[in-house]
């Protein structure tokens, strides 16, 4: 391990971020960076544990935390980055943007700050960029297989780089003109900003990797011609169908569903073109958001560098704790209030608060009612449900509402229909342990088999999914 | 015949014994029935150190050996009826023969054919009358028909020439009659010579004179003779066993015994004698096929004798003294050394010999001394020497000395010159028998540059990886391993267990290293220290060893001289260039084809051993077995394969002395690779790949110091040197030379055709993998490093072995698991405890353990509620030993608060405990431990100690680290720790590997027997390590009445331990405790004692299983912690547990967050899933369900590659008809109202009661042992630590002390002794006083004879000491308070001291203050050399300068005056002025530190720590 006694010696630190008057003003990323002997002070704190939650529960792609930890305090920068990248292909986007699973689970943590694992990752992998470490590395030797990739997000991108790496031709479709799927559209560009996207789709296409954009399949290629050229195909369409809220006034222009919003700013940051009638924008307005989430965060961030004039978020819940919850003792990733840095640029959160009905004027949105709920238990086992506290109805103005409740499923699917891939109840794809579905050859990662998760998850899925993939293709 | 052979996993090749052994002898060699009836009564004193059967009156063995009785035979001559030659001109033979007549007569036939065959004349027989009345039942069963058959010498015969031929003729006609032993019917020639016969059988010692009604026969006249009284940990001792044997008798052990057989063996073929002419070839094989280790011993005395070697000259070449540089000797007696280290090697381990040839008697001592060895000479011209004093009343006026033989030493009588010769003269004079020194130092070859420093390796970048690759290495070989190695030339530590799977369970392919498991040391034989106690220890080692043992010549010395057995690689350049045509080399490739099966492994190994044979033939000295570059074609050979195929081949043809096998390897890297190598064979290792990686971490600047490539190297070589010193003292071997190829391990998981044909005498005992499956691993290694993905990949495997890596090997101790019990026990959920146990126990896809491939066979299942209930239950459940120190007193005082709410037992682990926790808490908790430890370091082991424990347990081995000891540095013990562990705050506190009052199995029944009088409420057990044999360890344990018997396994412990140590030594519990479970019940002892086990028990299921192989309760330690909050860290031993479980940091110790309920709850849970196991199974009670192994079968479902070939059939072996019950039933009769403390208790009980003063007057012998200890109980109990007021109780006795005089004394008892004791006294002493002195009729200098034994003052915490005279070794041994007075000591005084005072009147043995880390010594030194026999490494030497020293040296020396009355202490007092200056204070270092008394300069430098270990 690097340090003995670091962890007793020496205090977690956090980058933090740019002054909140500055970053309102852009959409460029908002976190800042320790310096590198601040890196190897915080590397120092890793206990080197004999059981390594971080790597063995936390993350789920193991990182192989405690050796990068070791690696980077002692300065071997270099090795650090091959572990790192043994296990993981894409660090630079994790280390910007994942809640870091490890950190939940480090085991510094059960009495202490966990160790800042994430800050860590980024500096290896940015000095493995720096250092021009990084450059593409083609497979050895091409197999005749051919493996198509439908969606760019990460799990796309994972099983596309796997199976590239393990020699397989691989084409990736993607319906939107560039790649990169939520990394590129759905997470604002003020924490993931795109040119890391670029940089890594770039390699990629250095290492073989042929990007289609722009094409739907089942839409602009068939579904036959798809199956006709490539032994296998692996879904990653992701799960953006978002969750609704029926209640009287839905129809009313202004309420939009929260990843349409993302998806359209930062189709405007990268110099789309966007209708006026169908631009959304928050500037001088009073914003809502529905739903307390990571999604409703990113709208409040994009809204208040929009210029709204107010924003507020509404969460059903309750507010959760500010320390690790009871309900989810370590190692578990813990229920606790999170402020992202956009909580701290403005807005207001409030908890415990259920939509009723949305009021417009000539069929734009005025006012929002809401009412207060309390979470009682519903007797059996643990779980508990909101009741409504009587009289407790409240409206407020607002001209745009964003629903940001989460997703419902991948949504409907050309390919899949076409194919007649069995769904389960839920409808999600059936798949077996490879991550084959119902149809031979047709293989399903990421969001659209899981649900809707995290991007480390995604990833990792689409991992596992390349090497059922390969197990399949060597059969 | 009685020994029964195997049966389950019970093997009677592991039985051990030791003993009581002596001799007596008449200087002037007269010939009387005296001695005889002497030798009787030497024989009846010493029948405590021997044992007896189940049967209660069926003794282990007895017997004597002595001169041919012409005279007796003369008068029989009548009834003989044949005429009886002149003495001297006929063998007299002492052969047990079959019952069955028709067998019996084919075996009288075949003596008498083979006499007349080889020239000599038979007489006739004579029928040995016999009472077998006085036998044991079981003695009774197995008796022999015993017959003397009387055999002349043929003309013009010498007396030599006939005793050669006798043994031509008893060799034949052993062999001669195999067919009819193995068919089960005795054939045992006892004795056949002209000049001795033995008289001996399975009896005790009272029973040998009553049994052989010759030697009641007033004829029957010897002038010399030797007794030998047995303890054998066996079961089924028998007729043959028993000893004296024809030359020797032995007190003792041999470790190397394997290796010996091998040397014996490799040089028959070449054996040459001139005396023996072409007789030799009849004599083969030399060693007895399946023979104990001390018949061996005898065998190889035989030949040499008889080959023309004089037997002291014999024995010292069998069992040579340590004469490294350490020992003051002269040039000549080293070259004398030295020529005979490279003829044999030494038969290693503790040793107690006594040996005649009839004309000459003598007794020699091992190296390191571990066996007492007392002597009395008188002024008649009589010597008698035994194991202890007082086994002969001898007129105390006519005694002239009184001696002890030291480490090494032989003393020899010689009855034709009618001399006694001491060790200098034997010594000196064989020394100069022929000009050794010369021929030694004109004869040794000697290679320019060897061993100049190893020039720097220059690491191949491009293919390192691939290489390493190769040969398996991982990053944890790396980081974890090399890197340690090199940086501070020390082996790598961690902690808590091993829980990784068992190498055949792994999927990852495992290095063949991994299919091996170290033995160890326990109970029969100490460990030894490597480090305070290296001088003993060497790694010399000879290439080029000569065969011709039976003759002298100086082409023998032409040897080449190595350091230690790893070679750089200019070493082996050297040898490969040398041009010499006498030592030639030959290159073998260790290769077989890439992707080959295990038959074409096969094949490749036996072309490997053809073409080495070739080469012996061809008349090399070298064949280097290599796998360096080998090309793209072939995999590399598992080493130790290759190795050990190639060695038992050319031992097999009789060629191996001719060859010395060296190894290039790039598979050898860790110290247990090494070892392994070296005991499976090889003669010196090349480890290249290790050298390259260490060179290249190295010029990466990776090592945690950085260093230059050079220095790197020889620290990684001195780490493997101290790590080898390490695995050999753990099995108590001394030596490299005897370590090689005495196969030492075990193997767990390789089936019995790779065992038998390539690791022949290795134990392996569950099946598992053949070549073909070795094929398969070393090909998996082979294609990860020639995967064309892998190119280019700088990053190696993970390992996973060390730390829990998910890409790596597997744990049971996971995230998950940790989490789901920490989470389970503290809220008490029942379903989350469920869940932990399904991680745990559902082993059917992934094998962990043995039982994890267990089945639990249909039974008819019973409601639940008819099982017994929890409350029951968790009384059976124990906690494991953890010291506080070693553990936060929070966690400690948790389990014990919750063991005790149970009612089940903590263990307070080795480091005494705070007398405050003997009182309850306000709320009724008690935290104190019931199980109160006694381990070898005795920290706090008080007489108050002792009285307030339920079980007093005796740790012999802990499973992580069986025969090791451990030190807690001084940085770690503050004011607390000290406080509790008597021990001063910031001295280092070390644990000796052994007990250093147990080495032998006698000892242990002795310490018992302390404990038992020490506490007569408590039950004592005894810890052991499973390992092959310990069924048979438990068994003689069970014999020296311990109540209670722990198995651990090699898996479990919390303690830091070496890695090597953590993952290589010891076996699992499932093995141990079953061997141990059929062992006893096959021996009837079971019914005697109880059985635990422990070793990573987590669950009920667990429990069952332990429950079913024999185990009646159940230990948890690591399971414990995490309950409490550990999260396996493995980082015990840096004091930086971030949970405050393990450290004493008392930031980290806030952080403690264990709760005494959560360990409830966790026994709880835990023994309702017992229960429902129960409920499963058909069993109401646990006792029904204790050793019902038959309900046990393997889980055939289980389809993993490696584990088709297991069998566990041996584990689950049921003795339906087993005599004895399978549990405990009944209590052990410990005999203690014998004891003569009742009759002092009787006269002492009530100034115990009052205070007031009382003197006793009695008589003592040394039978009475352990005499003070239950009157110093008593006061404990009553007083506590502070007992009594001084001479409260005043004892005075006189005679010869039996052993473990006053131990444990309390404050306020006076213990006077004029007379002798034996070894022991003062053991723990606790405040008592205790004054000896000499007989006062006695004309000996006191100063200069022996009056005590050895091992004095062990682990003393308080009082005074008075002896006047000298002691034996080991003097005031982990003192840590006592002041003590005596006049001259033996080897390793005040060894491992960390308080008190002592001062020594006289000179000093060796290696004085050797771990000596407090207190001081004042040593008289009149020589001015007393330097020369310190141990200087944690002492300094100085003036008594101050004026404080000066008063309390002076002050103790006129106590001894006074309470002796010593003249020398009076002659010193009288010139004080002038005496004073010979003083020299002994001062440890940090004892000086501490006390504030080093200068500032001094403290300024930096020492190295000591070696953490």
């Amino acid at each position: 391990m690097g340090k003995e006694t670091g962890f007793l010696e020496y205090k977690r630190k956090d980058p933090g971020y740019r002054p909140k008057e500055d970053r309102l003003k852009d959409f460029h990323p908002v976190e800042l960076r320790l310096t590198e002997s601040e890196i190897l002070e915080q590397a120092a704190r890793c206990m080197d544990c004999g059981v390594p939650f971080c790597h063995g529960c936390g993350c789920p792609l193991s990182n192989v935390v405690p050796e990068l930890n070791e690696a980077v305090y002692q300065g071997r920068w270099r090795e650090a980055l091959d572990l790192l990248l043994q296990t993981h292909p894409f660090p630079e986007f994790t280390a910007r943007i994942c809640p870091a699973l490890c950190e939940g689970s480090c085991v510094l943590g059960i009495h202490d700050q966990p160790v800042s694992i994430r800050q860590i990752e980024l500096a290896i992998i940015e000095k493995g960029f720096e250092q021009g470490w990084i450059h593409a590395h083609p497979p050895i030797c091409r197999r005749k297989d051919r493996v198509a990739v439908v969606g760019s997000g990460p799990a796309g991108l994972a099983a596309a780089h796997t199976l590239n790496q393990k020699g397989f031709q691989v084409v990736v479709y993607e319906n939107a003109s560039k790649p990169g799927g939520i990394l590129r559209y759905g997470i604002p560009a003020f924490k993931l900003e795109k040119r890391i996207v670029d940089r890594r789709i770039a390699l990629m296409k250095e290492e073989g990797v042929v990007f289609e954009t722009g094409v739907e399949i089942g839409r602009d290629l068939s579904t036959r011609y798809l199956m006709g050229r490539f032994d296998s195909v692996v879904l990653t369409g992701g799960a953006r169908q978002p969750r609704d809220l029926s209640v009287p006034g839905r129809e009313q222009r202004g309420i939009h569903f929260a990843m349409d919003y993302l998806v359209q700013q930062n189709r405007i940051l990268e110099g789309e073109e966007i209708p006026k009638g169908a631009r959304i924008d928050a500037h001088g307005k009073i914003v809502v958001i529905l739903g307390g989430g990571d999604t409703g965060s990113d709208c409040l961030g994009t809204a208040m560098r929009q210029g709204a004039k107010q924003v507020l978020q509404f969460e059903i819940l309750p507010e959760p704790p500010l320390t690790r919850s009871p309900s989810t003792p370590w190692p578990e990733w813990p229920l606790l209030r999170r402020d992202s840095s956009s909580h701290k640029e403005g807005g207001e959160r409030r908890w415990c608060i259920m939509t009723e009905s949305f009021v417009g004027k000539d069929g734009s949105l005025e006012e929002v009612h809401c009412a207060k709920v309390e979470w009682v238990s519903t007797g059996k086992g643990l779980g508990s449900s909101p009741r409504k506290i009587p009289g407790s109805e409240f409206v407020v103005p607002a001209q745009i509402a964003l629903l940001a409740m989460g997703f419902v499923g991948p949504g409907r699917n050309l390919l899949v229909e076409a194919l007649g891939i069995e769904l389960d109840s839920r409808g999600y794809m059936r798949r077996d342990e490879r991550g084959m579905t119902s149809q031979t050859g047709i293989f399903v990662a990421g969001d659209m088999s899981t649900g809707a998760s995290l991007v480390v998850r995604a990833i990792k899925d689409g991992l596992d999914v390349a090497a059922g993939v390969k197990d399949y293709l060597d059969e | 015949m009685s020994v029964k052979s195997v049966q389950g996993l019970y093997n009677p090749r592991y039985e051990h014994d030791a003993c009581g052994v002596g001799f007596l002898a008449n200087l002037h060699g007269e010939p009387s029935h005296a001695l005889i009836e002497q030798g009787i009564e030497v024989l009846k004193n010493l029948s405590h150190r021997g044992a007896i059967g189940a049967d209660m009156n069926t003794g282990d063995g007895a017997g004597l050996l002595f001169q041919v009785p012409h005279r007796f035979f003369t008068s029989q001559s009548d009834s003989l009826g044949f005429q009886l030659p002149p003495a001297g001109r006929y063998g007299v033979g002492m052969i047990f023969l079959p019952q069955a007549s028709e067998a019996r007569r084919r075996c009288m036939e075949i003596l008498e054919g083979t006499a007349k065959e080889e020239g000599l004349s038979f007489l006739g027989w004579r029928e040995v009358p016999v009472d077998s009345g006085v036998l044991g039942s079981q003695a009774q069963r197995e008796q022999p028909i015993i017959l003397q058959p009387f055999i002349s010498a043929a003309e013009g015969m010498t007396q030599d020439m006939l005793e050669r031929k006798l043994y031509v003729v008893r060799k034949l006609t052993e062999k001669r009659t195999d067919r009819i032993r193995e068919q089960g019917d005795i054939f045992y020639v006892a004795s056949l010579s002209s000049r001795t016969i033995v008289y001996k059988g399975l009896l005790t010692a009272s029973q040998v004179p009553g049994f052989y009604l010759d030697l009641a026969d007033s004829e029957i006249q010897s002038a010399l003779m030797v007794v030998h009284q047995r303890y054998s940990t066996n079961t089924f001792p028998s007729w043959s066993l028993a000893q004296p044997f024809r030359y020797l008798a032995h007190n003792g052990e041999i470790n190397t015994l394997r290796g010996n057989i091998n040397g014996m063996r490799s040089r028959e073929r070449n054996m040459e004698s001139e005396l023996f002419g072409l007789d030799i070839h009849k004599l083969l094989p030399i060693l007895e096929e399946g023979a104990s280790d001390s018949a061996c011993l005898d065998n190889a005395l035989e030949l040499l004798v008889s080959a023309g070697r004089t037997l002291d000259h014999s024995m010292i070449m069998l069992v040579p003294q340590a004469w490294g540089s350490k020992y003051p000797m002269g040039p000549d007696l080293r070259g004398f050394f030295e020529y005979h280290a490279g003829l044999m090697e030494p038969w290693d381990g503790p040793a107690a010999v006594a040996f005649t040839d009839g004309l000459r008697v003598g007794a020699l001592l091992d190296r390191n001394g571990l066996r007492p060895a007392r002597y009395t000479v008188t002024t008649e011209g009589f010597i008698v020497f035994a194991s202890e004093v007082g086994v002969l009343d001898l007129p105390q006026d006519k005694v002239e000395e009184r001696g002890a033989l030291r480490p090494g030493q032989m003393i020899l009588v010689d009855l034709e010159r009618h001399h006694l010769m001491r060790d200098f003269e034997i010594k000196t004079r064989l020394a100069r028998r022929k000009p050794y020194r010369r021929w030694v130092e004109e004869n040794r070859i000697s290679i320019h540059g060897f061993f100049n420093a190893m020039a720097p390796v220059e690491p191949v970048l491009e293919t390192l990886i691939l290489r390493q690759r190769l040969f398996g290495y991982t990053r944890e070989d790396l980081r974890m391993i090399l890197s340690p190695m090199a940086s501070s030339g020390r082996e790598p530590t961690g902690s808590m267990g091993s829980d990784q799977p068992l190498a055949v369970l792994s999927e990852k392919p495992q290095l063949l290293y991994w299919y091996f498991k170290q033995m160890f040391a326990q109970v029969t034989n100490p460990a030894i220290d490597p480090i305070r106690e290296e001088l003993v220890m060497s790694l010399m080692t000879f290439l080029g060893t000569p065969d011709k043992i039976l003759s002298e010549v100086p082409s023998h010395a032409r040897l080449l001289k190595l350091r230690h057995p790893l070679l750089s690689n200019e070493d082996l350049q050297r040898i490969r260039d040398l041009k010499l045509e006498d030592f030639r080399c030959k290159n073998l490739v260790m290769g077989f084809p890439a992707h080959g099966s295990g038959r074409d492994l096969e094949d490749t190994l036996d072309r490997l051993c053809r073409r080495a044979e070739a080469a012996v033939i061809q008349n090399h000295r070298f064949l280097v077995l290599t796998d360096k570059d080998l090309p793209e074609h072939l995999t590399p050979i598992p080493a130790l394969l290759a190795v050990s195929a190639v060695h038992q081949h050319l031992i097999r043809k009789g060629l191996r002395t001719r060859i010395s096998m060296l190894l290039e390897s790039g598979e050898a890297r860790e110290v247990m690779h090494i070892a392994l190598l070296l005991g499976f064979g090889a003669s010196a290792i090349n480890p290249y790949l290790a050298f390259e990686t260490v060179a290249h971490l190295a010029l990466k600047g990776e090592l945690e110091v950085p260093m230059g490539v050079a220095r790197a190297m020889e620290n990684y070589v001195k780490a493997v040197c101290q790590g080898l010193l390490k695995v050999m003292s753990k099995m108590g071997i001394s030596t490299l030379r005897s370590y090689r190829s005495a196969q030492v391990f075990e193997a767990v998981g390789l089936n019995s055709d790779v065992v038998s044909r390539y690791f022949p005498g290795t134990a392996s005992r569950i099946e598992g993998i053949g070549l073909e499956e070795i094929a398969r691993e070393a090909n998996c290694r082979y294609d990860d490093a020639r995967d064309e993905s892998n190119r280019g990949s700088t990053i190696l495997p993970c390992g996973g072995q060390y730390k829990l890596r998910q890409d790596g090997e597997r744990h049971l101790w996971t995230p998950k698991t940790i989490s789901l019990l920490q989470r389970a026990t503290r809220e008490g959920d029942r379903t989350l405890y469920r869940e932990y146990t399904r991680w745990i126990d559902d082993q059917s896809r992934k094998q962990f353990t043995l039982r994890g491939l267990f089945r639990f066979k249909k039974t008819a299942r019973i409601p639940l509620e008819d099982v017994e209930p929890v409350s029951s239950i968790v009384k059976r459940f124990v906690t494991g030993a953890m010291s506080f120190g070693s553990i936060s007193r929070e966690a400690h005082e948790t389990i014990a608060i919750a063991m005790n709410r149970l009612g089940g037992m903590s263990n307070s682990g080795e480091g005494g405990e705070d007398p405050e926790r003997y009182l309850p808490l306000p709320n009724g908790d008690s935290r104190c431990s019931a199980i109160k430890q006694v381990a070898s370091g005795r920290f706090g082991v008080t007489a108050e100690y002792l009285v307030h424990a339920k079980e007093l347990q005796i740790k012999i081995a802990q499973g992580a680290k069986p025969g090791e000891g451990g030190q807690l540095p001084g940085h770690k013990v503050n004011a607390e720790i000290a406080r509790v562990r008597n021990a001063t705050p910031g001295v280092t506190l070390i644990s000796p590997p052994p007990h250093h009052d147990i080495y032998s199995i006698e000892d242990i029944a002795q310490l018992i027997y302390d404990l038992k009088n020490t506490n007569p409420k408590a039950r004592v057990s005894v810890k052991l390590v499973s390992q092959v044999g310990v069924g048979t360890v438990a068994a003689g344990v069970a014999k020296g009445h311990a109540d209670m018997i722990l198995i651990s396994g090699y898996d479990g412990g919390t303690g830091a331990s070496p890695l090597s140590s953590i993952k290589h030594a010891g076996v699992p519990w499932e093995l141990g405790l079953s061997e141990t479970q059929q062992t006893m019940v096959l021996n009837k002892l079971r019914s005697r004692v109880r059985l635990q086990t422990d070793g990573q028990l987590k669950t009920g299921r667990d429990v069952a299983i332990a429950c079913l192989l024999g185990a009646e309760e159940f230990g948890f330690a690591t399971t414990v912690l995490v309950v409490c909050g550990c999260v396996m860290m493995r980082k015990c031993h840096k004091n930086t547990c971030p949970v405050g479980v393990a450290t004493q940091d008392p930031t980290l110790r806030k952080r403690f967050s264990g709760k005494p309920e959560y360990v409830e709850n966790f026994f709880v849970m835990l023994a309702e899933e017992v229960r429902t196991y129960m409920a499963e199974l058909g069993f109401r009670t646990l006792d029904e369900m204790v050793g019902r192994s038959d309900l046990l079968e393997m889980n055939d479902a289980i389809e993993f590659w490696k584990v088709r070939g297991l069998d566990f059939r041996r584990i689950f072996y049921f003795d339906e008809m087993a005599q004895d019950s399978r549990r405990n039933t009944t209590n052990q009769k410990h005999g203690l109202e014998h004891a003569l403390d009742h009759e002092i208790l009787k006269r002492v009980q009530g100034s115990i009661d009052t205070g007031n003063k009382v003197m006793v007057e009695m008589p003592i012998r040394n039978i009475h042992r352990t005499v003070g200890a239950l009157v110093s109980s008593r006061i404990a109990e009553k007083y506590g630590h502070k007992g009594l007021p001084e001479d409260t109780i005043t004892l005075r006795f006189r005679g010869a002390a039996g052993q473990s005089f006053a131990a444990f004394a309390s404050k306020g008892m006076t213990l006077y002794l004029e007379g002798e004791t034996n070894d022991y006294l003062g053991k723990g002493l606790s405040g008592g006083k205790i004054i000896v002195s000499p007989y006062r009729q006695s004309r000996c200098d006191p100063s200069e004879n022996m009056i005590a034994g050895n091992v004095l003052l062990y682990g003393a915490t308080c009082g005074e000491v008075y002896i006047q005279g000298r002691v034996g070794e080991r003097f005031a041994i982990r003192n840590s308070g006592a002041q003590a007075v005596v006049e001259g000591v033996g080897d390793h005084g005040c060894e491992y001291m960390t308080g008190g005072r002592v001062v020594i009147l006289g000179s000093t043995g060796v290696n004085f203050g050797a771990g000596m880390s407090g207190g001081i010594a004042y040593v008289y030194d009149e020589t001015g050399i007393f330097d020369n026999q310190c141990n200087l490494d944690m002492i300094d030497l100085e003036w008594v300068s101050e004026k404080a020293d000066q008063i309390e040296l002076r002050q103790m020396i006129e106590r001894h005056e006074g309470y002796t009355g010593s003249p020398k202490a009076g002659k010193i007092l009288a010139h004080w002025v002038d005496e004073l200056p010979r003083f020299v204070k002994v001062f440890p270092m940090e004892y000086k530190k501490v006390l504030g008394q080093m200068t500032r300069e001094d403290e300024a430098t930096r020492r190295e720590e000591m070696v953490n270990d």
